[in-house]
């Protein structure tokens, strides 16, 4: 369940648009920052409310690769894989990321700390390789300096 | 070397708030244009000055505004393309963090331009920080009296909202990212109509690219003629006369400067601006060489759409023109130089994954074609390579070529096709020995 004033904040989003369709969108920005995640609920609350279908609504959810349909760790690690970051070596800090965490792409610690996947070009390739973990960019990466980041976020 | 113009106070402290950025002169753009040009006036500035789109197809951006009806009693918007993500590109991202200012006047003298009271920004979902900047920015102008009604006191009402992608490259596509703002699964539309007839909501749009409308202030204050006076304009072009001649911001019309992301394994990657028609080895220079014990074997010159080409072309000066005539494009100005210690074939591979991936799945030669391109590559690369498998490969890739919907699947045989056509014995060494002639080690993630 959408909370009261999470509901008022998709609300207002409307007004922001022409057409109220264009806020499904920024709603599942909402949704998935309040919650983790965006669960089917959450999207079938959205769409009510946006005044589209649910399945509608979930078929814009999944075109998406940002948005995690399913519960994820409370960091998500997302390792550029490509191009430049590829020749600056993105598969060796991958693999010493999997090594450390004990998991393989797509899957979350047994913790629930940290759920690891690649992304495509995270436009950075002057400081390749990189990653994304939550919102935050890390730039020139080692496995040194992965182990900095893993410990800092409480790894 | 470096020309500062759309960087232009990106090293002074604190130039990313509205106060360093007016104590420079900043907004001084906006005020002339709302006071002391109309909009028709400012719109022939930016036409004559050959400003041509940074996003990758090089339109000219002054006709992109001349299409919009201004007269036409529906809302007209202008939609700003910050969805940076084509491999090798980090230009915008640069821009959007170091002079946001700039982007957000050259988007307020764009509404003023065609009539429009409601800008979007598309920006990419990933760029946290730039999102973060653009907020700020937008609060401050707003603040400032710059946004909202009767802008500096003038009868010119306009509104900046920020709209956030999800993780999807076709969003770069312009109408892909229309669909998207609606709310909708990002897929390109027919064209035409284009935008500039019926774009957002089905109303006239201007969607132009970030670098590109960092260019409008400073157009707008120092006029078409100051604005061609550095880069690679056509000579035949008349901005003074404003009249007959070619028409202006096509075909050898490089006017300005362009910002450029250079990356690869180099000594000092980054982001450069430079004039238009300076050579790549001048900006190879900039990037500092590469790095000791590798030698250059092939460059991409303007994103992972644009095809590979030889060292051969090394000295090629950097212009629309010259780089369709060298067989590739300077597309979104990313240079990624190519070693001889990356394996031609795992580059492919890797740009193919990346098209696979990003493909929206609206057209079958896309859809399909780049996963089928996917495998036999991969094959190839992974030493289980079959008889046929390199013919297969050009195969696929013609039946790609010509028949898909928009520029994403028409991209995928392009890093393919000049890999093989610039290392054919490579190719060859992979498909019979089974591995890589300089002991690359091969990675997939698909499959």
């Amino acid at each position: 369940m959408l909370s009261d004033e999470l509901r008022g904040e998709i609300r207002a989003l409307l007004d922001q648009y022409e057409e109220p369709r264009s806020a499904l969108m920024p709603a599942f920005w909402l949704a998935q920052q309040s919650d983790g995640h965006l669960a089917a609920e959450a999207i079938s609350e959205i769409a009510e409310i946006v005044g589209v279908d649910p399945g509608y609504a979930s078929g814009v959810a999944s075109f998406y690769t940002m948005y995690h349909l399913r519960p994820v760790g409370r960091h998500v690690i997302q390792v550029c894989k490509t191009l430049s970051c590829r020749m600056a070596g993105a598969e060796d800090i991958l693999e010493h990321l999997k090594a450390k965490l004990g998991i393989n792409l797509g899957e979350t610690t047994p913790d629930g700390a940290f759920s690891l996947c690649t992304s495509e070009c995270l436009a950075s390739c002057g400081t390749a390789p990189v990653m994304l973990v939550d919102d935050d960019l890390y730039e020139n990466l080692t496995p040194e300096r992965v182990d900095e980041i893993l410990a800092q976020l409480g790894g | 070397m470096q020309e500062f113009r759309v960087l232009m106070g990106h090293d002074t402290p604190g130039y990313a708030s509205i106060g360093v950025y007016r104590d420079h002169g900043g907004y001084e753009a906006l005020r002339k244009a709302l006071h002391q040009m109309t909009p028709t006036e400012v719109t022939d500035e930016v036409y004559w000055s050959g400003l041509r789109g940074r996003g990758g197809a090089g339109f000219c951006t002054g006709m992109k505004w001349r299409f919009i009806d201004r007269s036409s009693p529906v809302p007209k918007y202008v939609v700003v393309n910050a969805d940076e993500g084509e491999p090798g590109t980090f230009k915008d991202r640069f821009i959007m963090e170091h002079v946001p200012h700039r982007v957000i006047e050259g988007i307020l003298i764009a509404c003023h331009a065609v009539g429009a009271a409601k800008a979007y920004i598309y920006l990419r979902g990933e760029l946290a920080l730039c999102r973060e900047r653009l907020l700020t920015a937008i609060e401050e102008a707003r603040r400032a009296g710059l946004l909202g009604a009767s802008v500096l006191g003038s009868d010119f009402d306009v509104d900046i909202a920020l709209h956030r992608g999800a993780g999807a490259y076709i969003c770069g596509e312009e109408t892909a990212l229309l669909d998207s703002l609606e709310g909708r699964r990002a897929q390109p539309r027919l064209k035409p109509p284009f935008p500039a007839q019926a774009g957002l909501y089905g109303c006239p749009t201007v969607v132009n690219n970030i670098e590109t409308l960092a260019n409008v202030p400073l157009i707008v204050e120092h006029g078409a003629e100051w604005y061609r006076s550095v880069g690679a304009p056509n000579p035949a072009v008349d901005a003074a006369a404003r009249t007959g001649g070619p028409p202006s911001g096509f075909g050898p019309d490089s006017p300005g400067t362009r910002v450029f992301s250079v990356s690869g394994k180099l000594n000092n990657p980054g982001v450069f601006e430079v004039p238009m028609g300076t050579p790549m080895s001048a900006l190879f220079g900039l990037a500092g060489g590469l790095r000791e014990g590798l030698e250059l074997r092939a460059v991409i010159p303007g994103g992972s759409s644009a095809p590979m080409i030889g060292p051969e072309h090394f000295e090629i000066p950097l212009t629309f023109q010259t780089l369709a005539d060298a067989g590739s494009m300077l597309g979104s100005g990313a240079v990624v130089f190519i070693d001889d210690q990356t394996c031609p074939v795992d580059l492919a591979l890797n740009l193919v994954e990346f098209y696979e991936h990003e493909s929206c799945g609206k057209c079958t030669p896309c859809r399909e074609g780049g996963q089928w391109m996917r495998k036999v590559i991969q094959r190839i690369a992974h030493g289980q390579c079959r008889e046929g498998d390199l013919e297969l490969v050009r195969h696929v890739s013609d039946g790609i070529k010509g028949k898909c919907f928009c520029a994403l699947g028409e991209s995928i045989p392009a890093p393919v096709n000049s890999s093989l056509a610039l290392f054919p014995e490579h190719w060859q060494y992979h498909i019979e020995h089974g591995s890589c002639p300089i002991g690359a080690k091969e990675y997939s993630h698909v499959g």
